[in-house]
Formats: structure tokens, C-alpha cells, sequence
């Protein structure tokens, strides 16, 4: 699984910061870094949600 | 004699009866889904009609939430153009405008809310509303034309965000507001004046505590009339003051309501009946209070939460924090909590003069709320502090 996030439609709102704080962070330049691109299974459901709760609907998840 | 239902029809075919949709097939329903609403389009988004497909920048189909396709490939059965005019519980039928009878065994309510409009203004082009996509296209094709003046109605959130995007377009925007501070009902007056320097800075003709009086025009709005006696002349009027819960359809269901429809803590309406979204009004037992929230957040995640409580009795409570953003020319603003108007407010970070910081709200010894301009990473920080029910102290002491 890799997260992908299209910067063009992310508006750093940290929605999914909020849920998975270890994977995206939202930083004082006010643009949204991931800390962790390759989760592993046992995150995807938490990813999974920010997938589903981003309002920009700029998450996606890669399996590859 | 609550039981899981076999089927599920949703009424009102927006984010959250969408988000129910979602969530069924997600959580593994199997059976028969129906997914009916007024509007003639599949499920879009609305933030961005005031934002991104007002200012032009955006064909409307980048709104749209799914499309016919993926809702059959979902084995969602999509009926559109279609407004429920009754509920029969104990038939468990709804009617449609049609004259159609629909058998349901569970349902999901989520037909939201409708803009308020003036008395008296019927017939009047150059007015406008802005709820549904049609709505915004109509605004849209009046900007542009090019008018000489647009006359904003209400400086709550929808209204701030025409001005701003007309403000984009380089149009003349007067916007009149009855409150002495724009939003001063929801962030009081500090914050509220800082919302009305905002739209001072970016050339906006702000009127507050003024009412307006009548809208004239013969055929076309000419001109608005205030409270005072002034008149602003204007080709293109919005009137954005606020909405009202789509509730008529149930009424003598035995279903109540009040501003909204009553739900349990849980989103419960009646045996298998749920309700979600703008619609929906509910105990949130985070606050101790009950409460109908407008934003788009909360009909997402509720959206969700009320087709779960159908398959699973044991659904807990929903009792998020409230959040919602609003673009207003190049400042993200952002609401979380349940704020009072005299609430006490401290800035906890950034400057106000720059408009990037973070505000958070107490009251009794708690917080209660955080506003931000351009701080969206502070804002989901102390939405946590709320969730955790922090002290006010203790948010005043973080650091973030
Ligand atoms: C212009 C605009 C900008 C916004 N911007 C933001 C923002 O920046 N941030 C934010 O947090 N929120 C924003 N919101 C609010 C957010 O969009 C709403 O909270 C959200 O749309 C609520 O979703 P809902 O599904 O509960 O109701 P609605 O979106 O109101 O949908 C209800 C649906 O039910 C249908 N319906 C009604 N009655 C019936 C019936 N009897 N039978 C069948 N169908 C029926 C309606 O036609 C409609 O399609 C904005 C709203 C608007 C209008
Ligand atoms: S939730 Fe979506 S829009 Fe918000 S910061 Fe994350 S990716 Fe960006």
C-alpha cells in the first residue's frame, strides 16, 4: 500500500492529520507532508478513513 | 422490535445520504440499496459552488461526488428527480411526488436543508439563492455578464464567500448585515470585526447593523433598500441568510420534529429509521447538548454513522467536535467546537493583524472551540483538546 495525495487538490486542512498523525502532518509552511508513505497493513483501515474523510478527496492509496 | 432491515432506501441524495450509501456496501450490507433525491443530478459537492465553480475556475463536473456508474457498480439503485411527499411507518412506504408508492423496510432521512429567502421577491431576476448546483450555474452566468454592483444579503459564511469570489471577478460588492459584526452571533464581536476587516481590506462595501428593508426592480432587481433609508443600487442580488431543514415531507408521519428531525444519540429516528446530515438534529453527548449542524464534515461522517446504526443496534453514539473550513479570498478559515459568542477568546498563536492565527474559546473552566485564519494544523490540535475535554488552562498551556 502507498498513499498518494495530489497536491494540486490538497487544501492542508489536516483532516488527515487528525487520524493518522504519524503518517500525515500538516506543517507551519501550511503545506501537508507524509511521513510515512508505505504503511503497513495494519493501518489501512486508519488510511482508509482519511481516504474517505478527506474533503478535497485528494487521498488515494496505491497498490503496488 | 428494532431489527436489522433487509433493505435500505435513503431520502435526499447529497453527502450524507450519499456517505450511507458508502457505508453500506463498505460495512458489507448485501442487500437492496435505493438512493432517492429531488435533484435531477447524481451527488455533488457543494462547497465548491460558492468557491472554485463560482469563481469560474472549475467546471461543475469537478464537484460531482460519484456518478451513475460507480453508484451501479456499487449496486446502488440511483432514483433522481424524484421528491418524497409522504412517510408511512407503519405501511413503511414512502410517496413520491409522482404519485408513486415505495415500500422501505430501512430507512436513512438526509434531505438537508433549503436556503431562506425574502418575502416578496418572487419573480424578481437577478436574485439569487445558493444552495444546489443549478443555484450556483444561474449565479454564475449573472456575474458573468458583468453587473455593476452585487448586493450580498447576510455576511454569515456562504455570503462572505460570494463577496469574496465576486471581489475575485473584480466585480463591486456591497454586502449588508442586520449584526453590528459579520458571524458576531457565532464568533463574537472580536472575531467577528476581524471578519469584517477582511472584507475592508479587499475593497468590499460592508454595512452592518442594518437591515434590509425591500428589494426594488421592475422585471430585474434595480435596487436594495435598507433598514436606514439608503438605498445600493445593483444588477445582482444574493441573499444568503441562512437555511431551513427539509422536513415537510414528514410531517403527520410521527416522526418529530423540531427545526430538524429528532434523533437518539445515536441517529436514531424510529424502528430502523435513522437520519443524517443538515437535516438531522441529535443529542451530541460530547457537548451535552443537542444540536443541527451545517457543515460538511459533520453530514459526511454522520452520513456514515446513521447507515451503520441500521445494520448494528450496538452503534455507539455520534459525538464528534463540529468542524468546518470556509475560503475567503486567500485566507482558509477554520471552526472547530461549539462556540458561544461570549465565550472567552485568546489568541494562542500567530498575529491577527497578519489574519494567520489561531483563537481558542473557553467557557466554564473548558475549551470550547478554536477558530482559525490560515492555521489549520493548530485547529485539528485543539479540536483534540476538545474531544479529550480539556481545561481551558490546559489548552492555554499547550503547545503546538
Ligand atoms: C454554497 C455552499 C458552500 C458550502 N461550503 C461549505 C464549506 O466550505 N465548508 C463546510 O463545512 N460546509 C460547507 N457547506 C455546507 C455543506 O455543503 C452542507 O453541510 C452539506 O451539503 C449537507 O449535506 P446533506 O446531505 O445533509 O444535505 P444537502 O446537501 O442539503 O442535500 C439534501 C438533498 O436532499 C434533497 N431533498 C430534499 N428534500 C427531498 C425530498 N423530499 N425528497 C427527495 N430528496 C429531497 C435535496 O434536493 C438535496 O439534494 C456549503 C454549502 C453550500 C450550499
Ligand atoms: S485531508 Fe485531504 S485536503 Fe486535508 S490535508 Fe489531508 S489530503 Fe489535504
Amino acid at each position: 500500500m502507498r498513499i498518494v495525495v495530489d497536491f494540486d487538490l490538497c487544501e492542508s486542512n489536516a483532516v488527515c492529520m487528525q487520524i493518522a498523525p504519524d503518517i500525515f502532518e500538516v506543517r507551519d509552511d501550511d503545506f501537508l507532508y507524509i511521513l510515512n508513505e508505505t504503511p503497513g497493513e495494519a493501518d489501512r483501515s486508519r488510511v482508509e478513513e482519511c481516504v474517505q474523510r478527506c474533503p478535497k478527496q485528494a487521498i488515494s492509496i496505491a497498490e503496488d | 422490535m428494532t431489527s436489522i432491515p433487509r433493505a435500505v432506501t435513503i431520502v435526499g441524495a447529497s453527502l450524507a445520504g450519499f456517505n450511507a450509501a458508502e457505508a453500506l456496501r463498505r460495512d458489507g450490507f448485501e442487500g437492496p440499496v435505493t438512493l432517492i433525491g429531488a435533484e435531477d443530478h447524481p451527488p455533488y459537492d457543494r462547497p465548491p459552488l460558492s468557491k472554485q465553480v463560482l469563481a469560474g475556475d472549475w467546471e461543475p463536473d469537478r464537484a460531482a461526488l460519484t456518478d451513475t456508474e460507480e453508484l451501479a457498480d456499487d449496486g446502488i439503485e440511483a432514483r433522481f428527480g424524484l421528491r418524497a411527499t409522504g412517510l408511512d411507518l407503519n405501511a413503511r412506504e414512502l410517496s413520491l411526488h409522482t404519485g408513486e408508492t415505495v415500500a422501505f423496510d430501512g430507512l436513512v432521512i438526509a434531505t438537508g436543508a433549503r436556503c431562506r429567502t425574502m418575502p416578496g421577491t418572487d419573480g424578481l431576476s437577478g436574485l439569487h439563492v445558493l444552495r444546489s448546483l443549478d443555484d450556483c450555474l444561474a449565479l454564475r452566468a449573472d456575474l458573468e455578464a458583468g453587473p455593476q454592483r452585487v448586493v450580498v444579503v447576510g455576511a454569515g459564511f456562504i455570503g462572505a464567500e460570494v463577496a469574496a469570489t465576486a471581489r475575485g471577478r473584480g466585480l463591486e460588492v456591497t454586502v449588508v448585515e442586520a449584526l453590528p459584526t459579520p458571524l458576531g452571533r457565532v464568533l463574537g464581536d472580536e472575531m467577528g470585526s476581524v471578519c469584517a476587516e477582511v472584507h475592508r481590506d479587499h475593497g468590499v462595501d460592508l454595512r452592518t447593523g442594518v437591515g434590509v428593508d425591500r428589494i426594488e426592480g421592475d422585471h430585474r432587481v434595480e435596487r436594495v433598500v435598507l433598514s436606514d433609508g439608503a438605498t445600493v443600487d445593483a444588477d445582482v442580488v444574493v441573499v444568503g441568510i441562512g437555511v431551513i431543514p427539509n422536513t415537510e415531507w414528514l410531517e403527520g408521519s410521527g416522526v418529530q420534529i423540531d427545526d430538524g428531525v429528532i434523533c437518539d444519540a445515536s441517529c436514531l429516528v424510529a424502528d430502523r429509521v435513522t437520519a443524517a446530515g443538515d437535516v438531522a438534529r441529535w443529542p451530541n453527548q460530547l457537548f451535552g447538548e443537542t444540536m443541527r449542524v451545517e457543515h460538511w464534515d459533520n453530514a459526511a461522517a454522520q452520513g456514515a454513522h446513521a447507515a451503520r446504526r441500521l445494520l448494528d443496534e450496538a452503534t455507539g453514539p455520534f459525538a464528534p467536535v463540529p468542524w468546518f473550513w470556509s475560503d475567503q479570498y486567500d485566507r482558509k478559515i477554520q471552526l472547530a467546537g461549539r462556540v458561544r459568542p461570549d465565550d472567552e477568546v485568546r489568541v494562542v498563536n500567530g498575529s491577527v493583524a497578519e489574519r494567520r492565527f489561531a483563537a481558542i474559546y473557553g467557557r466554564g473552566g473548558r475549551i470550547t472551540g478554536v477558530l482559525g485564519f490560515n492555521r489549520p494544523r493548530h485547529v485539528m490540535r485543539y479540536r483534540a483538546l476538545i474531544e479529550q475535554g480539556a481545561t481551558f488552562d490546559e489548552a492555554l498551556a499547550a503547545e503546538f
